[in-house]
């Protein structure tokens, strides 16, 4: 990140012209709508919105009253309407619903459907449907990328998972596309682009032919975005899954971070009151110690903590100009300092006394053993014993996602086993859960015999029983070379560390992980990155290009060699 | 640096993987206590018309943000409109988290200085051009059809007739990569087409296919759904997915109906006996619930009085509904539904977790005698032995975390078996007969001897130490 970059490191661009933007854009669709509206707002909107507009620039432009959509009959008095909403089948029935009620009740109002960030037909089509279509009109709003910090946009899309990875519905790829169109022609044009993955490919296809419809061309302007990486996270379930270690990741697991800003509660405030907290590089504190270990956080809080009382302490012995001088000058500084410190010691509180309750430290040991692929049996008793005491649900699933995905699938045995207690503390309904998690791939269940191919029946049937188990185990390795061992040990995911992994000064990145796993986005980006500048292209850095391929940018004449994810072995 | 940080240093780098230690006597925690000792005492220091801080409302929002507005509006709905306007006007004052800088382009400036910078593509299209409304009649071939449609304009699909016409779009759409148009077309196809032609074409296009289950599943058309995934053949999906609908259901005595029902559906053998086991707990909870909320009203039964039901055991997971019954149904005959030992039977709980279960629920009541009995197995000769099937430690957690008495807790960890594991609990919960048995043991004179300082001077613990240093029969290892 940004926050600690090194010195011939360029500015990040001004990702602040995608917020004014957005809020230029809903503006003026507000005012499309012209006279005293009240405004109903999709809960999931409301905190991306929170960061680009406010309550007083939503009244200048005469929103009376807001309210949430859900599913209650709306009180609102106005006779304009205005929804900003998702594009989703279900809202657009409650918006009918609204409007087919005024309609009974001979009540004659305006209504608008403002979509973010665009429509689907399918709700067009429930408009139709419910008889109110003509009876309202519908806009998008184009807000396709929030920026949450200096260096991050996130296009805060949730659902854009589920529907994908579950449901293999492609409807948000043209948002994808857009979003890279509209970064493309800010800070663009990106000089090459690499992917991996099904949607990456697909999202790139759209937006060279969005591209190459608009006369639109950056030619001559300078880039600031030189390269883009697209990936699928099917490509690596593991980070997603594998406990977080920095101070960043604990507050997140802890108190979930929610478009970029935090709700400390009374216990990290120590007084009756929540405190919603910005985490962003603008947060002095917190942007030194958000990407440090976990470890090395509470001796950076009380080396600051002491500096800063002796700064307060330096009121002592001053004389009265002195002391003016240290008000008007140094104390708000002070305070502000103060403030934070205090935030952020009590965060820390709350993260150990937690994760103390919560066996955090046999849990990280359970998750490396399993990146390593050794003690499996006592890992599932652990997963088991998660289960059994009815610890966090997500916790426990996340565990079993992870011993499925580092051993190709669970044993028949363990699976069944696992299931039915699960099902067992946390509710009969999960089976839906089960059957979700084993479509996406994610928890899985070894197929009996699957490793038995045809050449090994073949070759043991020649061979004495010894040599065939011998070649049986050969073959077990080499059929799950397809998946997660492969590709870390392909891609050195997991660190060699000979003796003590030094959490203090990381010899890599996988210091995030306590030192046990390099997130596969970042070793990619580094590879490819130290390949373009070395162009000594050494063997071992091209190795994984069948996995992996470039494609280079719109404007080159190149043709994209890219890679079928089935080469790097996802199967869902 | 200070030695507290030169033990914090050997600490990290002491194992691999125990990159972390909540022990409360831990280094790291007492100084951060420290430092948040340090930071509070500052507080007197510095008043707190701290205006850096953000204007909170009751709940934590910031006052003037929108979901705090929203939160206005719900609660204040009825009041009057006045009211209304001045807590906006409170709200706006400031909401330290949002860019201070507002464009100060005019909305007409601004959509110029799209133009003049050449970025004017990703500017919303404003109007649409009045082109559009012509397209109807145009013929568009597949292709522009589906490119048209991907950039959001209007266009018919009422010359698709033929039923190639109509794949050659789907297709189209398909390879165009965006759902939402894939989607629009099956809409058409769906509406143009008998469903036995329409399942059957879908068969061999998977993408669309995956398009129309999820647009049925959306707009809740199940039995369209249901007749595709029969259709497919895939009679586990159809299972799951009227299972699935008991969600909905919100009676208990029609979701129990329901659940009887989907009995019978095609599931995988192993499902099956889940969903048998799913109906059966809710049977069994209806009968519970029904006969203990008499029992509570009534007043009569002394366990309900002293600790009274937070919530109703309906629709709780299994191991919940175990800990309930071991909660107030302990002592039952196996022959009652409520009783502890018929759950176990009827559901093959396993042991392991019927110990845990028990040992949480009696532990809570602290009924300790309960907790004995359940850890103490006859063997045949009518020995009594302790045993735990989760592990003593795990026992000594749960009892510690319910406030047991020392004498209570020390039983237990005595029993703990690994040496280590069982000095670290002794000495957290000041279990000192076993930390001075197990030093014994260990015949460690000189850890026996540091311990004399953390007993109170002329307890029985300290009495016991000097007698066992003072013992010339032990062979002290140092």
């Amino acid at each position: 990140m940004a926050s600690t970059a090194r010195r011939d490191a360029p500015e990040p661009p001004d990702f602040g012209i995608l917020k004014r933007l957005a809020r230029d854009q809903l503006i003026y669709l507000l005012e499309q709508l012209p006279g005293r509206k009240d405004l109903f707002i999709e809960p999931d909107l409301m905190s991306p919105l929170d960061r680009i507009a406010n309550v007083s620039v939503l009244k200048q432009h005469e929103v009376d009253k807001l309210y949430r959509v859900e599913n209650r009959p709306a009180p609102s008095t106005s006779d304009q309407l205005c929804f900003l909403v998702r594009p989703r089948v279900r809202t657009m029935r409650y918006i009918a619903d609204i409007v087919n009620a005024d309609k009974m009740s001979g009540r004659s109002r305006k209504y608008k459907i403002i979509f973010s960030p665009q429509k689907f037909y399918a709700c067009e089509m429930v408009l139709e449907e419910e008889g109110v279509f003509g009876d309202v009109t519908c806009d998008e709003w184009s807000f396709y990328l929030l920026p949450l910090d200096e260096d991050i946009i996130s296009m805060e899309l949730p659902e854009f998972f589920r529907d994908y990875f579950l449901e293999g519905d492609h409807r948000w790829i043209n948002s994808v596309a857009r979003a890279l169109q509209l970064l493309n022609s800010l800070y663009g044009p990106f000089s090459r682009v690499y992917g991996i993955g099904r949607c990456a490919k697909m999202s790139y296809e759209l937006w060279r032919d969005l591209e190459e419809e608009s006369e639109n061309d950056g030619q001559g302007r300078k880039p600031e975005i030189g390269n883009i990486f697209l990936m699928d996270r099917d490509m690596d379930y593991v980070t997603a899954l594998c406990s977080q270690v920095v101070y960043e990741g604990l507050v997140d697991d802890t108190f979930r971070i929610k478009c970029g800003s935090v709700d400390f509660g009374p216990e990290v405030t120590s007084s009756d009151k929540s405190i919603k907290v910005l985490l962003n590089a603008q947060d002095k504190i917190f942007s030194q110690i958000r990407n440090e270990h976990f470890s090395s956080v509470f001796g950076f809080l009380s080396q600051k903590s002491r500096n800063l009382q002796a700064q307060y302490d330096r009121r002592q012995g001053m004389d009265i100009k002195q002391m003016k001088n240290f008000v008007s000058q140094e104390l708000k500084g002070l305070k502000q300092e103060h403030r934070l410190l205090s935030l952020h010691i009590g965060a820390c509180e709350s993260i150990m006394k937690k994760k103390t309750k919560q066996d955090f430290q046999e849990m990280i040991k359970v998750e490396h053993a399993l990146l390593e692929g050794f003690d499996i049996r006592e890992s599932t008793s652990f997963i088991e014993e998660h289960i059994d005491r009815q610890v966090s649900p997500i916790e426990s699933l996340r565990l079993m996602c992870l011993l499925s995905i580092t051993e190709n699938g669970l044993i028949p045995k363990d699976y069944r086993s696992l299931k039915t207690q699960y099902l067992q503390s946390y509710g009969p309904e999960h089976l839906l859960t089960f059957h979700n998690l084993k479509r996406i791939g994610l928890l899985t269940e070894q197929a009996a015999g699957e490793t038995l191919t045809a050449v090994e029946s073949r070759v043991s049937k020649l061979v004495t029983d010894r040599a065939a188990g011998k070649i049986t185990d050969a073959f077990n390795s080499l059929a799950k070379k397809s998946n997660f061992r492969a590709i870390s040990k392909k891609l050195s995911l997991i660190p060699r560390v000979d003796g003590e992994y030094n959490l203090k000064m990381p010899p890599d990145m996988a210091y995030v992980f306590s030192g046990a796993y390099t997130p596969l986005s970042c070793k990619i980006v580094e590879q490819t990155e130290r390949r373009r500048t070395a162009r000594g292209a050494t063997r071992s850095a091209l190795s994984w290009r069948c996995s992996w391929g470039a494609a280079p940018s719109p404007r080159s004449p190149l043709s994209a060699s890219w890679a079928r994810r089935e080469a790097a072995g996802s199967s869902s | 640096m200070s030695r507290a940080r030169a033990d914090e240093e050997e600490y990290w780098h002491s194992s691999k993987f125990r990159a972390f230690t909540f022990d409360d006597e831990d280094d790291e925690l007492s100084q951060l206590k420290e430092s948040k000792r340090a930071v509070n005492s500052l507080r007197d220091i510095v008043d707190d018309d701290d205006d850096d801080l953000e204007k909170v409302s009751w709940s934590g929002e910031p006052v003037g943000s929108i979901s705090w507005s929203i939160k206005e509006t719900a609660s204040s709905s009825s009041s009057s409109l006045e009211g209304r306007d001045t807590s906006l006007q409170k709200g706006s004052s400031s909401y330290a988290a949002l860019p201070k800088q507002v464009s100060s382009y005019s909305l007409s400036s601004l959509f110029k200085a799209f133009s003049d910078t050449g970025v004017k593509n990703y500017a919303p299209e404003l109007r649409r051009p009045r082109a559009e409304y012509k397209d109807y009649s145009n013929d568009w071939s597949p292709r522009d059809t589906v490119r048209r449609m991907q950039r959001g304009k209007v266009c018919s699909l009422e010359r698709f007739r033929s039923l190639q016409d109509k794949m050659v779009l789907l297709d189209e759409a398909v390879a165009g990569h965006d759902g939402n148009v894939i989607t629009a077309v099956l809409i058409f196809l769906k509406r143009t087409l008998r469903r036995e032609v329409l399942f059957r074409e879908l068969e061999v296009r998977q993408v669309a296919l995956c398009h129309l289950i999820h647009f049925l599943k959306e707009t809740g058309e199940q039995k369209l759904l249901l007749d595709l995934l029969r259709f497919l053949d895939r009679t586990e999906e159809v299972a799951l997915s009227q299972y699935r609908e008991h969600l909905n259901i919100q009676d208990v005595e029609k979701k129990r109906e329901f659940l009887k029902g989907c009995i019978g559906l095609p599931f995988s053998a192993e499902d099956i006996s889940h969903i048998q086991d799913h109906y059966t707990l809710l049977e069994r909870q209806i009968i519970i619930e029904t006969n203990d909320r008499h029992l509570a009203m009534a007043g009569q039964s002394e366990i309900f009085r002293k600790y009274p039901r937070k919530a109703s055991i309906l629709n709780m997971p299994l191991v919940t509904t175990l800990f309930y019954s071991c909660f107030y149904h302990y002592t039952e005959a196996e022959g009652t539904f409520s009783s502890p030992t018929n759950l176990k039977k009827t559901f093959k709980i396993p042991d392991k977790q019927y110990v845990l279960t028990a040992l949480a629920a009696r532990a809570k009541l602290r009924a300790w005698e309960d907790v004995d009995a359940l850890l103490t197995t006859k063997n045949w000769l009518g020995y009594t032995k302790k045993k735990a099937p989760i592990g003593f430690h795990r026992v000594v957690e749960i009892l510690q975390r319910n406030n047991a008495p020392v004498q209570v807790l020390q039983e237990y960890v005595r029993l703990v078996e690994d040496v280590e594991t069982r000095l670290n609990l002794a000495t957290k919960y000041k279990c000192h007969d076993v930390v001075i048995d197990t030093y014994r043991d260990l015949k460690d004179r000189i850890q026996l001897m540091a311990y004399k300082c953390k007993v109170e001077r002329g307890s029985a613990e300290e009495e016991k130490i000097n007698s066992l240093l003072s013992n010339m029969q032990i062979r002290w290892k140092n």
